[in-house]
């Protein structure tokens, strides 16, 4: 039984091509370190076997790309060695980072759901401001980040609420787009229904939109949490290196060290996913809670 | 309150009003136009009126006349930096990435094996911060546009790769069946059928990828860059304090972003016309 679900669902494929891209990485180490090796190598007048050259190049202190294990080590190392208050646990970078991410993913999320809400109520909102919605996302507003970060400073706004506003900008327009198509989404018919029972436009909206937006809700929610995660880090590179996965990225490449820039992104990339993952759980559980049958 | 203020406040209304009595005439293609125009330049205008008004310091805000003035009197700044951020960069690393993106996908299609494990693996490659890459990029390729393009690359590659593959299985058994009947072979029915057919999604995969490509391009001007690119510019004028050169180097990206993203939207509208979002 278990066997053919594994055998006949993802897993083994998904396994499989994280296998594949292990190997690769680990391939990808031994070509983009050798050279350095070989220089090593050179002036100590001693040549390389093969095996000799693969142990050199997964083993660097500044390798070009640091070997999987290597990461691994870093990320035990920042993580359970040390403990989470101390400035060089990678727990403590983290926490910075998804505090900004989820301040800023709460306010997008509040403002997306309000724009939405008067965009559906009212056909002035619809045509005039839905298009410049659209629009304001062709602004990469990463690349201005900066200039809030500075501009919010010398209002006397710093630390966490400048990268919750970059967060806040990259997540409220999947959720605006998001809801303005789940609120529109129920049928001619059903709000004739609800007319005939003489139903208020609150009504209305309590009892029939808002149920069925949430599935479009929980689909944006998923989009907007990672787009916020990267404004966030974003957020964090001009302000100089503080504190926060983005400032470790930026102070690791500072100095060169490579398998903290890495450890970083692994860690950025398993916060992504979590935050993924926990959006999927409110979504069955608020499913399951409003009678949404398997 | 000074004249000004109340002269912003006074035009937002009747703006508003204006568009509101707008709203409520039968709709036509030239109002669909006329609305959101009125309420950019209502924007606009609040915010020369509220910055001259409330005497906002040009280190903070400056007002869209002195950004204009700035944008004209700086074109060949601009130009440049346009060259170097998004013809070398963004542009390079776009065409490779959703190339590149399109042939694994037709290649991975053969292994149907290998596409059920990629389309997880991708989708969830897509929601990572793919951005974090750009200092490890900048410290392979140097600080010109080749460490951008790369960036660039690894932003488009997957988000790409998931829309080709989806797309790639967009057509039905009966269609294949018919083209097996015409004896099509595998080229064949991949030129015919398949790709025409994976067509909105490919356009759908491009169209997320013009931001992409953009954002990737200029943040990564962030972590080392040559001494051109909008990137560049925003954070050293920044530093500088001349806010209305970075304002000039927004406008710029906005403008490039929004005519990328027209230009494959139109290119959408012209191969995939029979698709029914495309009908009016």
């Amino acid at each position: 039984m278990i066997v053919q679900r594994i055998a006949s669902g993802n897993t083994l494929p998904v396994l499989a091509v994280v296998g594949l891209i292990i190997a690769l990485w680990y391939l990808m180490a031994i070509v983009l370190n050798a050279p350095w090796a070989y220089d090593q190598a050179g002036r100590q007048d001693t040549t390389l076997g093969f095996g000799e050259l693969v142990a050199a190049t997964w083993s660097q202190d500044r390798p070009r790309l640091p070997a999987p294990h290597q990461v691994t080590a870093e990320l035990w190392k920042t993580t359970i060695e040390v403990a989470p208050t101390s400035r060089r646990s990678l727990f403590h970078h983290a926490w910075i980072t998804l505090s900004a991410t989820l301040l800023g993913f709460a306010m997008g999320t509040v403002l997306g759901i309000l724009l939405a809400v008067a965009i559906v109520h009212n056909r002035a909102m619809d045509a005039s401001v839905m298009p410049w919605i659209i629009a304001s996302q062709t602004i990469p507003i990463l690349a201005i980040a900066p200039m809030i970060i500075v501009v919010l400073a010398s209002l006397g706004l710093t630390g966490l609420l400048p990268k919750a506003v970059i967060s806040m900008y990259l997540s409220f327009f999947p959720v605006v787009v998001g809801m303005v198509k789940g609120l529109r989404s129920p049928d001619r018919i059903l709000l004739d229904q609800l007319h005939t029972w003489n139903a208020s436009e609150v009504e209305t909206f309590l009892k029939l939109r808002w149920p069925a937006a949430l599935p479009y809700l929980f689909a944006s929610l998923k989009v907007a949490v990672a787009a916020s995660l990267v404004g966030a880090i974003i957020g964090e590179l001009p302000t100089g290196a503080v504190a926060g996965l983005g400032a470790r990225m930026l102070s690791g490449s500072y100095y060169g060290q490579t398998v903290q820039i890495w450890s970083a992104l692994v860690m950025a990339s398993i916060l992504a996913a979590s935050l993924v993952a926990l959006v999927g759980l409110a979504e069955r559980v608020t499913g399951r809670l409003m009678g949404v049958r398997p | 309150m000074n004249t000004l203020v109340v002269g912003a406040l006074t035009f937002w209304f009747v703006a508003w009003w204006f568009n509101i009595r707008l709203s409520k005439l039968p709709q036509n293609r030239f109002l669909a136009f006329l609305q959101p125009l009125l309420f950019g330049v209502t924007l606009l205008v609040l915010w020369e009126f509220l910055v001259r008004g409330f005497a906002i310091s040009p280190v903070l805000l400056p007002a869209p006349s002195a950004i204009g003035a700035r944008f004209a009197s700086s074109l060949p700044i601009l130009w440049t930096d346009f060259v170097q951020t998004f013809v070398k960069g963004a542009l390079t690393g776009y065409v490779i990435g959703c190339g590149s993106a399109i042939l694994v996908a037709v290649a991975v299609d053969r292994l149907p094996f290998l596409r059920r494990g990629l389309l997880p693996v991708g989708s969830f490659v897509s929601a990572l911060p793919i951005i974090g890459m750009a200092p490890i990029m900048v410290m392979w390729f140097g600080f010109d546009w080749q460490s951008k393009a790369a960036v660039v690359v690894l932003m488009c590659f997957f988000p790409m790769l998931v829309n080709s593959v989806q797309g790639l299985l967009a057509t039905d058994h009966l269609q294949h069946d018919l083209m097996r009947t015409y004896a099509a072979s595998y080229w064949q029915t991949l030129f015919k059928l398949r790709l025409p057919a994976a067509a909105p999604f490919l356009f759908n995969g491009l169209k997320i990828c013009t931001t992409l490509a953009l954002i990737g391009a200029i943040v990564a001007e962030f972590f080392g860059s040559p001494t051109a690119g909008m990137g560049f510019r925003i954070s050293t004028e920044v530093g500088r304090l001349q806010l209305d050169m970075v304002w000039a180097e927004i406008t710029v990206a906005a403008l490039v972003g929004s005519a990328f993203y027209g230009l494959v939207a139109l290119a959408e509208r012209m191969v995939t016309f029979w698709h029914p979002s495309q009908r009016r």
